[in-house]
């Protein structure tokens, strides 16, 4: 095996850039989608849904809607219910500060009783085209009494609001808590001073380019069912949907999601169509297909963020800060998605620490319960909001003392020698060098040239800010029984089977699931670098559950570090196994031999086997040690994390404002990051582009907004604004890496740091741009609008205002 | 999208026959607006009578007016030689329009029938008192816009072209909205014989409107320091996720400074 830490770069090896494999495919209009997948003799589902945010189903009358040309069946919550079918059930279980367990709904496939949210599904609709099931949709006469509705937190949580459900009192999820209460108010009674901040973290759609789509296919003869969906991890679709919904063991259900066009967390979730097409199909013995369009993906993809908090940090007299305390309201939405109650707590106050020794946190979150879409992971879940309120709160710190934003932030890293660094609120990091990517980060950004640019920008009318963040974030999750022990109803390991074939080509078959991520390229260097064969022979597998032995899927950047992992394990056997062989082939003993550059040598002489001609041994194998070794040469890991991994870095954003219009316009953007272990720059530079873009665009654009009845006001494209490429920057992207130390690759992660990152640096320095306003805090988005009327108060109070927002 | 007869006339007669045969029939130009709606299920004509057999392409210059035929398109308007000698600020709208897309197929005569409030050509046809010619009459750009989606046409007249006097100059200045990149606020300024001409897109909460008072202090000096002091009523605005009332107005003021400094 190749010395990782060996700076020789093999070609398609680990740290080359060859072009992405799959792209050739995407890019040529070849990619095989789930809905390019159709079925013999398939039926089309249509769902049939509330566009009332909060009501009781009065009923529903089918018999014109079943009488349309083309009908095949309608179904609807009695029918489910009738079935005996589950409800889809979420994966993650809290318990509130009293030791209760959270308010855990039931989450029905089809309405039963009363609808939730605009776009809760009440019937399936399964005809001979989509448009005859959407005119027998028309066609159905269902009485809905409605009923209030609370849309936002505060107004769910005020006394005597309307109940989404009757179980959950006050419409409270669950009240949890974490770290130590008494010694954060002890720290504070010694403060010399208190910053204090008040945050919203916006609501965001993800937007996946790709929606969501499912087949349903069921082989009478067999007893299998298929199900085809847009999943991020299909091995836990099929558990979820399997074991909890359908009750159809594994051995008979098999769950394929083939090319996936974007996930960012909306397709992790297990959602009730995947479980209604496939029902339909068993029972209608015919393959049945859903398509999600742009709108309904608006009202039923789960939604991201939805935070509300206030938080304090005392500091002593030298800026050292002593304690930490932060008050969160996190959107749950009408039903618990599958990893919902994990996303404010573990995967977000988890990390309040940032990185900081703040000797003292404590945190705590109120999930709520309202009338509104589900509320989930996306691209970061629960880190950026901790990074956004944890930046901007620095920042704060920072003017409260009179200190410098830079200063303040280096007086209180976490050292380098600190490391392995426990925290007061349960992680341990393991690596990291804040100070490094600080540095470099300064230096590519000109940090300390900006005043001049600042003044030439006065001269043209503009206002000219920076800002910076400096973060960390916790991501390949997960260790298992860490995660179990904080509510995970799943193990968070990964899986990897390599199977060497006869003449030295290589399939790896993996738990991971790309979409977009780019793993055919990065896996294949991995093992090609490993293993010394060539990159182009080596094929990556993903998205099947009848071809790979078990997975947990990709999000929380766990692919490489927990996926690239269990790959590195089971080449340590193939290669344990290969030097038996090559022992036998070459008569020495097998502590005499050693693999590099894929060649199997006795040590101390030129005598040596290639990789190729241990394979074909293993499987023809006529001069083999037969009485030790089995034949062929394939093995398959499970690598369970140690840890979580530490990614980290800094982030540093230039802005101007026009002050006539409060138009922000991004000027430039550096992001420096720490992800341990390169495999391929040009793919993480990509993963940083586009984090980077998303973070971008919740910190300058995108909102998802309801009206109070609950209805949503940015329902669609035509609303909602997603960042196009006049909203962004060329991104200078560099990395400051320390290995992870945990992992046999040394990789932390990168899919989530750019949009961990930024939104606080883009903020950061729009605060910055308006600091002549005395401006300590604008919430996102930080549209036009919302600067034009801070800057037009200011101007109308004849004085700089003291907040705003 | 609803099942309907697809009818596509060769001349402009057959076309209005078909129409007016029909009262739930309805005209397809571009389709970048009728399409959508129809995928939607938001409207369900009998008939769509597809005007892209009717000739109904081309600018010319007639004396001293640009005359675009009605399926003329934006990107046609936008790269023509002739709008851009005549009038710029026209070529310069049209090239504003959405995205490439929406401007190889939208038409100035859909978006014009249209009457979308946040469309940018209404603005150059009121500022520009351009007149609407029809396959029953001629129509003056005051009397054809009836606020929001609405406008003089009946349902079986079609819009066949659209002549706008060449002014001495003139600009359009968009602020779109940040979402559908429509006109949130779009100002078409204009220098013309009959004196200074101000239009507002976007902003106002019953369509296109002339700006009297803006108009007023331009025709004292063709200047945006003019319009310094002139406000924009908030109770004409309309406010919504994007912009409220008040930021419109203000919008408005900033857009036609704009505009008027831009103007060639
Ligand atoms: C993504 C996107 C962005 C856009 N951005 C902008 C923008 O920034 N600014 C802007 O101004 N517009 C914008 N538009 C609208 C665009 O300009 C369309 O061209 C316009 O709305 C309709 O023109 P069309 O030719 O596509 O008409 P169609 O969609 O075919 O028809 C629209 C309506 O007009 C009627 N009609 C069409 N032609 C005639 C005629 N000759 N006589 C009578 N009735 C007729 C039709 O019956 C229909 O009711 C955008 C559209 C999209 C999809």
């Amino acid at each position: 095996m190749n010395d990782m830490s060996n700076p020789v770069i093999i070609k398609g090896g680990i740290g080359d850039s060859p072009k992405r494999t799959e792209d050739h495919r995407f890019l040529s209009g070849k990619g095989r989608y789930t809905d390019d997948i159709n079925r013999p003799g398939q039926a089309y589902a249509y769902f049939k849904r509330s566009d009332v945010a909060h009501g009781v189903i009065k009923s529903i009358d089918t018999t014109a809607a079943a009488a349309m040309p083309g009908v095949v069946a309608i179904y609807t919550g009695e029918d489910i219910a009738k079935a005996g079918i589950g409800g889809v059930p979420c994966g993650w279980q809290l318990h509130s500060k009293d030791g209760s367990p959270m308010v855990e709904p039931p989450h029905p496939i089809l309405a039963q009783g009363k609808v939730r949210y605009v776009g809760d599904a009440i019937a399936m609709v399964i005809a001979e085209t989509t448009e005859q099931a959407k005119d027998a949709a028309e066609a159905l006469v269902i009485d809905i009494e409605t009923l209030p509705a609370v849309s936002e937190m505060r107004a769910a949580t005020a006394p005597g609001a309307a109940l989404v459900h009757d179980a959950a009192a006050g419409n409270i999820c669950f009240d949890w808590h974490i770290g130590d209460k008494a010694a954060v108010d002890a720290a504070f009674a010694t403060a010399f001073k208190i910053a204090k901040i008040d945050v919203v973290n916006n609501r965001l759609i993800p937007n996946p380019m790709e929606p969501r789509a499912a087949i349903g296919d069921f082989d009478q003869s067999s007893g299998e069912h298929t199900l085809y969906t847009t999943s991020q991890n299909p091995h836990v679709i099929r558990l979820l949907m399997g074991a909890f919904v359908l009750q159809i063991p594994e051995h008979k259900l098999r769950v394929v999601a083939p090319d996936v066009g974007g996930g960012f967390g909306a397709k992790i979730f297990h959602y009730i169509e995947e479980a209604a097409v496939t029902w339909a199909a068993a029972k209608l013995n015919r393959p049945v297909k859903w398509t999600c369009e742009r709108g309904e993906a608006f009202i039923t993809d789960a939604h991201g963020r939805d935070h509300i908090t206030h938080a304090e940090l005392a500091m002593a007299e030298d800026g050292k800060f002593l304690g930490l305390r932060v008050n969160t309201m996190a959107n749950m939405g009408a039903y618990l998605s599958t990893f919902a109650p994990s996303v404010p707590t573990y995967l977000s106050a988890t990390l309040l620490a940032g990185v900081y020794t703040t000797p003292a946190i404590y945190g705590e979150v109120k999930a709520i319960f309202t009338n509104t879409v589900p509320v989930d992971a996306y691209r970061g879940a629960g880190r950026p909001e901790t990074t956004f309120l944890l930046e901007r709160l620095v920042d704060v710190a920072a003017k409260e003392m009179g200190m410098d934003r830079v200063a303040i932030r280096r007086r209180n890293f976490i050292p380098i020698d600190a490391y392995p660094y426990q925290t007061p609120v349960a992680l341990m990091y393991d690596s990291g060098n804040h100070e490094a990517t600080l540095a470099r980060c300064m230096e590519i950004a000109d940090w300390n040239g900006f005043e001049a640019r600042r003044a030439a920008a006065a001269q043209r009318g503009k206002l000219r800010g920076i800002g910076m963040s400096t973060y960390l974030e916790a991501c390949g999750i997960a260790p298992s029984a860490v995660a179990g022990a904080l509510g995970a109803r799943a193990g968070l390991y990964e899986v990897a089977n390599v199977r060497v074939h006869p003449t030295g080509s290589v399939t790896v078959f993996t738990g991971t699931h790309s979409h977009g991520q780019g793993h055919e390229t990065t896996f294949a260097q991995l093992v090609a670098d490993q293993l010394g064969v060539p990159f182009e022979s080596v094929e990556v597998v993903h998205g099947d559950t009848a071809k790979i032995p078990f997975g947990m899927g990709t999000y929380g950047s766990r692919s490489l570090a927990v996926g690239g992992s269990a790959m590195v394990k089971a080449m340590d056997k193939i290669i344990a196994k290969g030097k038996k062989i090559a022992a036998h082939l070459m008569e020495a003993a097998v502590d005499d031999i050693e693999f590099k550059d894929g060649k199997f040598t006795v040590t101390g002489t030129d005598k040596s086997k290639s990789f190729a001609e241990i394979a074909i041994t293993a499987y023809v194998p006529h001069n083999y040690p037969i009485e030790e070794v089995e034949p062929g040469l394939d093995e398959t890991a499970f690598y369970d994390p140690k840890n979580f991994t530490y990614p980290g870095g800094c982030h540093i954003c230039e802005v101007e404002i026009d002050p006539e219009t409060g138009v922000v316009q991004l000027i430039a953007f550096t992001a420096v990051d720490d992800i341990g272990r390169v495999i391929n720059p040009m793919i993480v530079h990509g993963q940083v582009h586009g984090g980077v873009t998303q973070g971008i665009g919740q910190a300058l654009l995108e909102h998802a907004i309801y009206d109070e009845t609950g209805q949503l006001l940015s329902g669609s494209l035509m609303d909602y604004t997603m960042p196009r490429a006049d909203n962004i920057v060329n991104i200078h992207v560099g990395t400051e890496s320390t290995m992870c130390t945990h992992n046999p690759l040394g990789a932390k992660g990168v899919g989530e740091v750019g949009a961990i990152g930024s939104p606080p640096a883009v903020i950061n320095a729009v605060v910055d741009a308006l600091r002549d306003y005395g401006v300590t805090h604008v919430d996102m988005p930080a549209t036009a609008q919302k600067i034009w009327s801070i800057i037009n108060a200011g101007i109308n109070a004849g004085a700089p205002r003291m907040a705003a927002e | 999208m609803y099942d309907f007869e697809y009818h596509k006339p060769g001349a402009i007669d057959d076309a209005v026959k078909a129409l007016g045969a029909d009262a739930e029939a309805k005209a397809l130009a571009g389709g970048m607006t009728f399409i959508p709606v129809l995928k939607q299920r938001l409207a369900k004509p009998s008939a769509v009578v597809d005007l892209a057999g009717l000739g109904l392409t081309g600018i010319r210059r007639e004396g001293n007016a640009l005359v675009i035929k009605a399926m003329t398109t934006h990107r046609e308007v936008a790269m023509s030689s002739e709008v851009a000698s005549a009038i710029p600020a026209l070529a310069e709208l049209a090239s504003n329009i959405g995205d490439r897309q929406v401007r190889y197929r939208g038409t100035i005569g859909g978006s014009l029938a249209n009457n979308d409030p946040s469309a940018c050509y209404p603005s150059a046809v009121l500022a520009l008192g351009a007149t609407i010619v029809t396959s029953r009459r001629r129509i003056a750009a005051a009397d054809y816009f009836q606020g929001m989606f609405t406008t003089a046409l009946e349902p079986d007249e079609l819009i066949t072209e659209v002549s706008f006097p060449i002014p001495e100059k003139a600009a359009y200045a968009k602020f779109p909205n940040p979402a559908s990149r429509y006109a949130m606020v779009g100002v078409f300024v204009a220098k013309t014989a009959a004196g200074a001409r101000v239009a507002v897109t976007g902003a106002g909460n019953d369509g296109v409107f002339r700006h009297a008072a803006m108009e007023a202090a331009l025709d004292q000096s063709f200047t945006a320091d003019a319009l310094k002091d002139v406000t924009t009523p908030e109770s004409l605005m309309n406010g919504d996720i994007h912009a409220g009332t008040a930021y419109r107005a203000h919008l408005v003021g900033v857009m036609a400074r704009r505009a008027v400094m831009a103007c060639k």
